[in-house]
This record gives structure tokens, sequence and C-alpha cells, in this order.
């Protein structure tokens, strides 16, 4: 079993257990399925929207070197710099390197998932930059050391307290339970950081190739702050981000808002081209952005999961995935958690590593069904199945499927073998085997009939 | 029409009388049965596990055994599924996608061809009971079936059905998921069953056996009242006591 596979199941493990923290989730997202729901029916047809919105991706993934090119062509014409790397490695060092020139001695960050996949802050840390968080929830978990729990709400799985504590504990604020006023809190502490920062570090929602802007939404108004107060602007995005025109915001937008966090838009939508202009007041005097692979081209390369690269980072699939729902975000150890990140980590960090989490699934298909941009995400952890059963060979299974079908094969044998379980069942259940004994441990099976239905069937002339 | 009876294998072996109550149902109904003695499994197990090549050959198996039946009808949206739209993509490049393609127009889910095919919605049944309903989630996301069901279930006199936000929150069964990962799985069923235990109804009713098998063990296994049911064995047992 690989590490990550053990990690997991003692993971999860732990969290199933915790009956509390599951119904405190449940009860989070309650919130947000009622608000999703009202604004969904704001739209005259959802469903033509998921068509459009993923049209909108397709065509762009599906041709994304040109459009890619044309979005790197018309950003750099408005000022910006575009810096390739091909993996995390590479776009370490390209934005530790851009720290270093600017002489940066504050970082401050807006949130970023792509950072969170190429583990910048401890690469900071370790060249010796402070680095702080600024959007809330992820301003949390830095001060917890811990990584986002949700890839939208990082820190959904705390409740109020927890954060009173924390604040309590690191910034020596007197406890409170008002969301308002832990909010405020942050807010103080946050706002003297923009102005000390020698560079902002934010990620990009959409990279959009007619204009060259990169669009970022928020509710926070942390990340406008990110990217306009520090003389140095540098974004990360993974490549896959671009999209053919501004035009294609109108839909992807909304439904990023809409399906991800139950609003009808986020509250601050903004549009960044390029550093500061001579004569404008405002602005970085630098404009930086890495455009990131790690991967991403090999997913490109495969026909039947491309799609994938469609993901605009809602996080709809998480929000209604019942494993997610019951284990929790950190019980995958992945940067991106739910169906999604079970769908794209093991190409991003390897089949054989990361196969477990395609089949920690019942394949319920609600994340297919809840995604805006139509990704096939439960065929996808079918598809990864697959793909691991060729790539790394389970012993196990090829022997328990292989005679599986032997016997089905064989209906004489499958009907012996039948009656010799209803037969000995009685004995089985007080034994080691393998997958009953691990259903029984938790439930019943319904009384064994004495015959099957075939043998009742031959035996009633009328039915 | 002659229907053909495709009984799913742990049907067959561990719960006879959903099959039965399938038969008698479509009997009522006019409906000419037969069952052909050489089916066994449709292969989903591999398949899931992603041993898809053991699974062609019994998706190619399931071809043989069903190619001179007119229609075929099951009591499982989950194994229907398979039929219906996994084989004909396990089998497509092959020399089998035609006759994959063939079965799959030809094969219908219980309360799909009573309701589409038929044009049936009342079968003639009556029952002073309360149920609440558990859509599969191959019946309602890979079929694509919400309302045949329950058109059924409305139609059935004295019924009285209770729906939930729950109803279409998975089970936690997804086959052999349902070993491999026990922790979530048995998680998953303690928020779904649970939650529609708490209806108050008489039976938690489903167009799927092998969900009804895990709410089912869970229910049993936590000493709870509410007792599972197949659509086709509540809507026999309305038929009798008309």
């Amino acid at each position: 079993m690989s590490d990550s596979k053990s990690i997991f199941i003692k993971e999860s493990t732990l969290t199933t257990a915790d009956g509390e923290q599951r119904q405190f989730i449940r009860t989070a997202l309650g919130g947000y399925y009622k608000n999703r729901d009202l604004y969904k029916a704001r739209y005259r047809d959802w469903e033509l929207a998921r068509d459009a919105a993923s049209l909108a991706k397709w065509s762009a993934v599906n041709n994304l070197a040109e459009v890619l090119e044309k979005f790197v062509a018309k950003f750099e014409s408005n000022g910006g710099k575009v810096h390739w790397a091909r993996d995390a490695a590479e776009a370490r060092e390209i934005i530790l390197d851009l720290v270093a020139k600017a002489n940066a001695k504050a970082v401050i960050k807006s949130k970023c998932m792509t950072t969170e996949e190429i583990h910048l802050n401890d690469a900071l840390e370790k060249a010796g930059y402070g680095v702080v968080e600024s959007d809330l929830g992820e301003f949390i978990q830095q001060l917890r050391g811990e990584a986002p729990y949700h890839f939208v709400f990082p820190c959904m799985h705390l409740k109020r307290e927890a954060i009173s504590e924390l604040f309590t504990k690191h910034l020596g604020t007197a406890p409170t339970d008002s969301p308002e006023e832990l909010t405020m809190i942050a807010r103080r502490h946050l706002r003297k950081l923009y102005i000390t920062a020698d560079v902002g570090i934010t990620g990009a929602n959409f990279l959009v190739a007619d204009t060259g802007q990169i669009s970022i939404t928020e509710n926070e108004g942390n990340a406008r702050l990110t990217a306009a107060m520090p003389r140095v602007h540098i974004a990360l995005s993974g490549i896959e981000k671009v999209i053919n025109s501004i035009d294609d915001l109108s839909v992807l937008l909304p439904m990023l808002a809409t399906a991800g966090a139950g609003q009808p838009m986020t509250c601050y939508n903004t549009l960044y081209a390029g550093p500061k202009k001579p004569g404008e007041l405002d602005g970085p005097e630098e404009f930086h952005l890495v455009l990131l692979d790690n991967a991403r081209t090999q997913l490109l390369a495969d026909p039947e999961q491309r799609d994938a690269l469609h993901c605009i980072r809602c996080g709809a699939c998480l929000n209604v995935c019942p494993i997610f729902k019951n284990i929790g975000g950190h019980a995958y150890g992945t940067t991106y958690q739910g169906p999604i990140g079970s769908v794209i980590t093991p190409h991003l960090r390897g089949l054989k590593d990361w196969n477990h989490l395609s089949g920690a699934s019942s394949l319920c298909g609600a994340c297919t069904d809840a995604c805006p941009v139509r990704i096939d995400l439960h065929h996808h952890l079918l598809q990864n199945r697959r793909n691991a059963a060729k790539v790394v060979p389970n012993l196990f299974d090829r022997v328990f499927h292989g005679t599986f079908n032997f016997v089905i094969q064989r209906p004489a044998l499958f009907s012996l073998g039948g009656k010799l379980f209803r037969k000995t069942f009685g004995l089985l259940k007080h034994l080691p085997v393998p997958y009953l004994g691990t259903w029984l441990k938790s439930r019943d099976l319904p009384a064994i009939p004495q015959k099957s239905f075939r043998e009742v069937w031959k035996d009633s002339k009328n039915v | 029409m002659r229907v053909s009876l495709f009984i799913p294998c742990f049907v067959d072996q561990l719960t006879p009388q959903v099959g039965m109550a399938t038969a008698k149902v479509l009997k009522k109904l006019g409906q000419e049965l037969e069952f052909i003695p050489t089916q066994t499994c449709c292969g989903q197990p591999s398949y899931n596990s992603g041993q898809w090549e053991i699974a062609k050959e019994g998706a190619i198996r399931s071809l043989e055994v069903f190619k001179d039946a007119e229609v075929v009808v099951g009591p499982s949206g989950s194994c229907v599924a398979m039929m219906k739209k996994f084989y004909p993509e396990l089998l497509h490049g092959t020399k089998y996608e035609s006759e994959a393609k063939r079965l799959s127009q030809r094969t219908f889910e219980f309360s799909d061809f009573i309701v589409s095919q038929l044009k049936i919605t009342d079968v003639g049944a009556s029952l002073n009971k309360k149920v609440t309903y558990h859509d599969g989630c191959h019946a309602l996301r890979e079929l694509r079936l919400k309302e045949e069901p329950r058109k059924l279930l409305r139609a059935v006199k004295g019924l009285e059905l209770i729906e939930t936000e729950e109803s279409e929150s998975c089970c936690g069964f997804g086959g052999l998921f349902s070993v491999k990962f026990p922790m979530i799985s048995t998680a998953m069923v303690q928020v779904k069953a649970g939650a529609l235990a708490r209806t108050g109804a008489d039976y938690i009713v489903s167009s799927d056996p092998s969900c009804l098998l895990q709410i089912g063990g869970w229910l049993s296994r936590e000493g709870k009242v509410i007792r599972p049911l197949h659509i086709a064995e509540l809507l026999a047992m309305g038929i009798d006591h008309v």
C-alpha cells in the first residue's frame, strides 16, 4: 500500500468516526444548498448555462497553445511580463527570483490554490521571507499551520470558538463569538501588512485572451489590495485558466459564484491589465504572471479526461460529494480535495500513489451533475480505476475478478456457488471471509433464503 | 410483449422475492414472461474495479444470453445501467458494439418499463402505508429516472409518499466500494438511512435492490423499525391487497 493510501485510510477512519464534526459540515453546507438553489433558479435555463460555460472552457482548452499565445502577446503588450514554469520547482524558482530582485522583505498573498500546489509558502519562508495570507480563511489556516480543508472554503471545518482561540493565541485579542468581530480582528491585523509588503502574490481565476487581462474574483477585497498596494504584483496561474474572450466571463463569473458559493455574483470581480502606466497614481510598478504546466499538458494529451481542465475551481463538486462530507477535506492529503481532486491528482502526482482516491467513491455522480462546466467527473474516476489496473497491477483484484468471471461464465457453477454460500452462511459469517467479514462488521445481510430466484421460478408454474 | 426478466445475481441468490414480485407485477399488467436461466451477473463488479478486460467477457456473455429477447426488464437501476449505458461504452470499437447497442435499446429498468413503455402508472394496487423513497444513483443519474417510480407510487391507493431532502443522496453502497472503504460506506448509509428513518414511514422504497441491501443491512444492525422494500415488492403487496 502506498504511503498516501495508508494515510488516507487512517485519516478517513478517524474522520468518519466523528459524528459531531460530520454533522457540523452538513449544517454548514445546508445554507449553501439553499442559496445555490435560490440563485440557480434565477437562470432562465441552468442546464443551457452549463452548456455555454462548458463550451467557453472547451474551446479554449482544445485550442490551448493558440489561445495562450494570443493571451500572452496581449498581456505583455499591456506591460506585464510572462514567465513559463514547467513544474512546481520551476515556478518556485521563478517566484523566489522575482521576490529577491524586488528586494522584498515582506510578501502578502491573496487566495491561490496553485500556490498551495507548488508549496510556495514553504519555499518563501525557507528563503527567509515573511509571507502572510490575506484571505480570511487562508489566514486562519496559515495561523493553524494547516492546509486548506476545502479549496474554496479553507476553514469551513472550524467553529467560531476555535477561530477566536486561535486569534487570542497568535494575535493576543480578546475572545469573541461574533463572526463580525473575528473578521475585524483579521482585518485590522492585515491592513498594515498591505502597506508594508513589497510583493503581492495572487492567483487568477481566468486569463482573458482577447484583452490580455487576468480576472480575479473574491469576496473580501483582499486580492485587490494584494494586487494594487505592493510595488510588485506576481500572479500564478495554471495554463488551463485561459479563456478566449472577455465575453465568456458573462457566463463564467456568475456560474462560478452560484455553483461554488451560492451567490448571484462574487462581491469583487476585477480585471487586471498590467502594471501602473506613466502618469497613473495606483497599481504595482511590475506585474509578473507565472504560467504553470505541472502535468496539465499531460492531462491535455488524454482526450478522455481532457475536460478536467475545464475546472474553474468553484468547489461545487466537493459541496455535494457524500465522500467529502463524511471524510472531510484533510483526509485526501491533496491540494485539490473532493471529486475533482480525485480525478486530477493521479494525473498531477502519479496514478500509482493516488489511484486510491478514484477507488474511494461510490460513483454516485452527484459531482458530475453539480459541475457548472460539465466535467464528467465520476466517469473519470472509473477510467482512472481502469488505467490503474493496467499501470499498477493488483494481484488480489486480478485473482478475485478472474475467479468471479470464471464462475459467472458457467451458470451451473454460479448456481452451485450461490447454493453453497447460502447453505454455509451460518458458518461463513463467523469466519474472516474477505469482503463478507468487512460487510458484516457494520451491516447485516437479509435473512438468507432457502432457494434462489432461479429455483423458485423453476418450481412455480404461476407467479 | 414477451418480457425477458433480468434478475441481478445477488437478487437471484439473496433476495429472490424481489424477482418474484417483479414477475408478479409484470404478469398482472398482461406481460408474457420468460427467465433465461443461463443469465448470471452483468459484470459490473469487475467493471467498477477497473478490470475492464474481465468485465468485457461478462458483457459479451450477457449479449449472447439476451440476443433473442424481445425486451429485457430488470428490477435494478444499477444493473440495468450497466447493460444499457456501460456495455456500449465498454464494447465501443469492438465487433460487439452494435449488438451492445441493440441490447441497450431493448433493456429497461422495471419502473421505467411500466411507465414509459407500457404507459401505465396505476398498476391497480392499494396499500395503507407510509413510504419514503430512495433514488438509487444509477437509476437517477445514469438512467435519469426520477419521476417514473414516483408515478407508480402515487397511483397506489392509500399510500402516502414522504419525500425528504436526502432522497437523492447516495446510500454508500457502490458495489465493492462498500467493503473496500467500509468506514466511508457506513458513514454514508448512516446519514442516508438515518434521515429516511426519521420520516416515520413504514418502508424505505427503492428501485435498486443493491441500495436496499446496504440500507436494510444498516437498519437491521441498528435495530431500526423502518424496513427496506423494493418497489416491485410494494406493488405486488398492493396488488394482493386489492
